[in-house]
């Protein structure tokens, strides 16, 4: 046993043991099964089924593992299950798409774990050491699942983009972490903060800040560290641009409320500008650049990018109550978002790409349902009720104003009238053009499983969100976000 | 345990569209598709008819009140009750559903099944909107509304039917949002005052709320309203909308959808910010009578049936702005009964317009003249339609007019003046419509075949004439549901302004004494 581990740290850290065993199992099977057998993809969803219940026994677990490496706290375990059932969706709707793209599906999924045990950690880090090598794991993953379909130009570009770009954030991310290093003398993020409290506001801590800052926009695609988004959503496989949007922003966020709300409270007031300009620039570019785009996976991923900047209220808000609202929007951000993708792989056949804007012509007489789910996902993305993506916003816009920020509120509201300019537009083009060309639009079962999952979430979130909304209050209360609010006062 | 009528009244239409959903979609079915939607409807209609008889008139409470918690943590609930004012909405929207739908009967032919499926879906959305007393319910209902309406234009209107679709849809969502950050607001306060979220009207109500608090609350409201409405000068989606909407969704785009914008003026923006609205109500009025004197011109010179309807309404609904802003008893009680009115003469005039164009497919009035000899029974029916938008006495628009023009009197004889000469730019335009459409030879041989009221069309124009009629003769048998709850309304803002007023007079005393 090396010093400062015990065993009791390995039973804590049970969820993502498990989910390691599973990726190893993965890459075994990759090898033992025939080749081009759907199996593959049912042993991954297994090993993500056994790490969800192995999550079970932490359902009110509050403790610090291994000295203050990771927490287990039900903050993580919110995250850990968006991850997870993110992961899940992810896999159902790469089935056909892979088989269709010719890719080998072993090391795929391998990857997706990987990306998903990373995430996990970044979820739960509560020191600068773990959250990146969490951030790490999740990253390198990714890397190699954007440029994942070889023979496709457009794949390796994404994929040397985002490689590039994401190693030079990460640098950047990586100086603003040793320089709060180096002022603390910790990287427990805990211990950080109760260092700095009391102390004089030091320009090399607001310069870390900064850094961090900057590091941390490019992972959740906040506007002016936007730019590789589009090109690599459009590049990438679309299920990889599916569970980029998803899981990887999600993570980030996490890592992000840590990192400030945990350990640098003391900066509050620096971090918080920064973030309301951030959320307001980001909200606003991503929704008007979006409106000219006739490419769907482009248009989501500056729909990704604006939504970014939604979120980014409940950071600036920073009450207990506006990191529930950032929780309760990233899942059904999750639902509805992942739906969305889920479309456009159906849409994806044998002779069509399907992720032009023309491809979704009088898509309701081809496939009803996919039409109709469609719709859904967008009215949920522009935050029409009875959908869940309203109450998401209404959640995020109420915690604004609750903490005084009415002017973000009414940015973020006019900004969600904007938006609904181009998710219509869609609509329109599905219900009211002619048909489009190509062959027939099917579903497998699988993706019809990843479906039906995303439209019941998007509806039951819409018309009963008072379970999520407790879960997450619940959740929000363990991040020490209490302590941070009294700091603040 | 009583029935729960109200949270009937919406779920039904509901479940029919559920229902609907189970009949294949073949021509075959269309008849079935077609009456179940109507015996759905009726059966809603019903409801309200059961409901008014049921409604104790001598009260000014909220009635058949249904309470449950839905999100405890933000204090919102799913919390319904009609009064006065929402009843006879109510009853109006399950009249002229069937119509609606009726109406399609001819017309409609492709996607027959989900045309009645978002008509029932719209119905229940605006019976959802009428009975909310909870604010958030309310906003639910009121922009869920929306998309069934954005599908009624965009799938089976006419040429231009996807940009007029767009434009309604983008001008009623960008005026709604910022409702949506009032209502936030709104509850905040509550919080702030109580230690409390809550979204329930009744309590919101009594909360007293700081002065620029109201003004940028009434403001938030008044402009998502006044869209609706809607006010000069952000009229401009009404006309598209309804000259691209097929009959149907012209009928209920007229007859209840813009009454939600006056309607949500005297539930939600005069009570809650008293203060605001007695500040901003000469203007609220200046912008109506401009919208009295510009919709009236600008109709006098449309060439198409339909366009001219619809500017009539923004003329119209001007009226009724009007008499809220007046802020007494006439004023008030002639609005909501106007509102009625112009519910059905309106409906009515967009019904016909529907049935002239189904028979020649052009709404253009140069296309027409000399219909009383071919088609007498049309066009007697248009003259009573028409006699009742223009307020003859004796019809139902005479009583609505006189009323508001007296509470309009009352406050500002100026503004009833420049209204009252709004009646008479409206008995121009309508006349002279009808003397071109109707009168003289007929020049056109495509009229000459023209045939005369069918019986399904009888069946949607006699209710119509029928109303028409008792509404003028029995106003009483109306106007006596409404009369308390106006009373108890303009009292809430009386006394709220006035209390506000006090109490800023007497800090200002209590600073000055202090000096």
């Amino acid at each position: 046993m090396p010093p400062g581990i015990s065993t009791s740290d390995f039973y804590y850290i049970l969820p993502e043991l498990v989910l390691t065993g599973g990726a190893l199992l993965v890459l075994i099977a990759d090898v033992l099964l025939p080749r081009g057998s759907k199996a593959l993809a049912w042993v991954t969803l297994l090993a993500i089924g056994a790490t969800i219940a192995s999550l079970v026994p932490f359902g009110s677990t509050h403790v610090e593992v291994a000295h203050g490496l990771l927490a287990v706290d039900q903050f993580a375990l919110f995250f850990k299950i968006v991850f997870l059932g993110a992961a899940a969706l992810t896999v159902l709707m790469s089935v056909r798409y892979l088989e269709i793209e010719g890719a080998s599906p072993g090391e795929y999924y391998f990857l997706i774990l990987c990306a998903t045990l990373g995430m996990m950690i970044m979820a739960g880090g509560i020191d600068l050491l773990t959250i990146f090598i969490g951030l790490e794991t999740m990253a390198v993953s990714f890397y190699i699942l954007a440029g994942f379909i070889k023979p496709n130009q457009r794949s390796n570009e994404a994929a040397v983009k985002y490689f590039l770009l994401g190693a030079f954030s990460l640098g950047i991310l990586l100086y603003g972490m040793s320089i709060m290093y180096g002022l603390s003398g910790t990287t427990n993020l805990r211990t950080m903060a109760t260092a700095f409290v009391g102390q004089e506001r030091d320009p090399r801590l607001v310069l870390a800040v900064i850094l961090v800052v900057a590091g941390l926009g490019f992972k959740i695609a906040a506007v002016p560290f936007h730019m590789w988004a589009p090109d690599v959503y459009e590049g990438a496989p679309t299920p990889v641009t599916a569970f980029l949007s998803v899981g990887s922003k999600a993570a980030s966020f996490a890592m992000l409320l840590r990192i400030f709300l945990e350990g640098l409270p003391s900066m509050s007031a620096d971090w918080r500008l920064m973030f309301e300009v951030l959320a307001i620039v980001t909200m606003t570019i991503g929704n008007l650049a979006a409106l000219t785009q006739t490419n769907i996976k482009r248009m989501l991923a500056y729909s990704s990018i604006a939504h970014a900047g939604y979120i980014l209220i409940g950071v600036v808000a920073g009450t207990p109550r506006g990191v529930a609202a950032m929780l309760i929007y990233l899942l059904i951000y999750a639902f509805m978002q992942l739906g969305a993708f889920t479309i456009i792989i159906i849409m994806r056949r044998q002779d069509v790409v399907g992720d032009e804007l023309k491809d979704f012509s009088g898509l309701h007489i081809r496939h009803p349902f996919a039409a109709f789910a469609m719709l859904l996902f967008m009215l949920s993305l522009g935050g029409i009720p009875p959908t869940a993506g309203f109450m998401g916003k209404f959640w995020l816009f109420g915690a604004a104003i609750d903490a005084g920020y009415v002017r973000l509120a009414v940015i973020g509201v006019l900004n969600s009238a904007i938006s609904l300019y181009y998710y219509i537009r869609l609509v329109v083009f599905m219900y009211l053009k002619p048909q489009g060309a190509g062959s027939p639009v099917t579903t497998s079962p699988s993706l019809g499983i990843a479906l039906a999952v995303a439209v019941i979430g998007t509806i039951f979130l819409g018309v009963y969100p008072r379970l999520l909304f407790d879960l997450a209050e619940m959740s929000a209360r363990t991040l020490g976000v209490a302590a941070v609010t009294a700091a603040i006062r | 345990m009583m029935f729960p009528i109200l949270s009937s009244l919406v779920a039904l239409p509901i479940a029919g569209a559920i229902l609907l959903l189970f009949v294949r979609d073949d021509e075959h079915n269309e008849p079935l598709v077609r009456n179940i939607a109507l015996v759905v409807s009726l059966l809603v209609f019903a409801q309200t008819l059961l409901l008014w008889s049921r409604f104790n008139a001598g009260s000014a409470e909220f009635q058949f009140v249904e309470r449950h918690a839905w999100i405890p943590a933000f204090g919102i609930s799913y919390l319904v009750g009609v009064d006065g004012i929402s009843l006879l909405l109510l009853v109006l929207t399950g009249f002229l559903t069937p119509l609606a739908l009726l109406s399609s009967w001819e017309s409609v032919h492709k996607k027959t099944k989900a045309f009645c499926i978002f008509v029932l879906l719209l119905e229940s959305a605006m019976m959802g909107v009428f009975v909310s007393l909870d604010l958030f319910l309310f906003y639910i209902f009121w922009d869920a509304m929306l998309i069934p309406m954005y599908f009624l234009i965009g799938i089976w209107g006419y040429d231009r039917r996807v940009y007029a679709a767009v434009k309604f849809m983008l001008y009623t969502m960008a005026g709604s949002v910022l409702m949506l950050l009032a209502i936030l607001a709104l509850a905040y306060l509550h919080n702030a005052a109580t230690g409390a979220y809550s979204f329930d009207l009744l309590r919101l109500y009594d909360l007293r709320i700081p002065p620029p608090m109201q003004f940028w609350c009434f403001l938030a409201f008044a402009l998502a309203f006044a869209i609706k409405v809607p006010l000069f000068p952000f009229h401009t989606w009404l006309p598209d909308a309804h000259v691209e909407a097929p009959t149907a969704g012209s009928v209920i785009l007229a007859g209840v959808l813009l009454k939600m914008g006056t309607y949500g003026l005297v539930r939600f923006a005069f009570p809650l910010f008293p203060l605001a609205a007695s500040y901003f109500a000469p203007y609220l009025a200046l912008l109506a009578v401009i919208g009295i004197m510009y919709g009236a011109l600008v109709a006098m010179v449309q060439p198409d049936m339909k366009k001219l309807v619809a500017y009539s309404s923004v003329s119209h609904l001007g009226f009724v702005v009007l008499g809220i802003a007046a802020m007494n008893t006439q004023g008030v009680q002639g609005a909501v009964y106007q509102m009625l009115n112009h519910g059905v003469s309106t409906g009515g005039l967009f019904l016909i317009v529907g049935m002239l164009s189904d028979r020649r497919h052009t709404r253009l009035i140069s296309e027409y003249g000399g219909l009383k000899r071919v088609v007498p029974h049309l066009v007697a029916v248009f003259l009573i339609v028409t006699l009742s938008s223009i307020g003859l006495p004796g019809l139902n628009g005479f009583v609505g007019e006189l009323l508001i023009l007296l509470g309009a009197f009352r406050w500002s004889p100026r503004a009833a003046a420049f209204a009252a000469s709004g009646v008479i730019l409206s008995a121009t335009y309508m006349l002279w419509m009808f003397q071109r459409v109707n009168y003289g030879p007929v020049n056109n041989d495509k009229n000459k075949t023209m045939r005369d009221l069918s019986a399904r069309e009888w069946a949607i124009l006699v209710p119509i004439v029928a109303m028409i009629a008792l509404m003028g003769v029995l106003p009483n048998m109306f106007l006596r549901p409404i009369g308390p709850s106006v009373e108890r309304m303009l009292n809430q803002v009386r006394q709220g302004a006035g209390v506000q007023i006090q109490a800023i007079k007497n800090s200002e005393f209590g600073s000055r004494n202090s000096d």
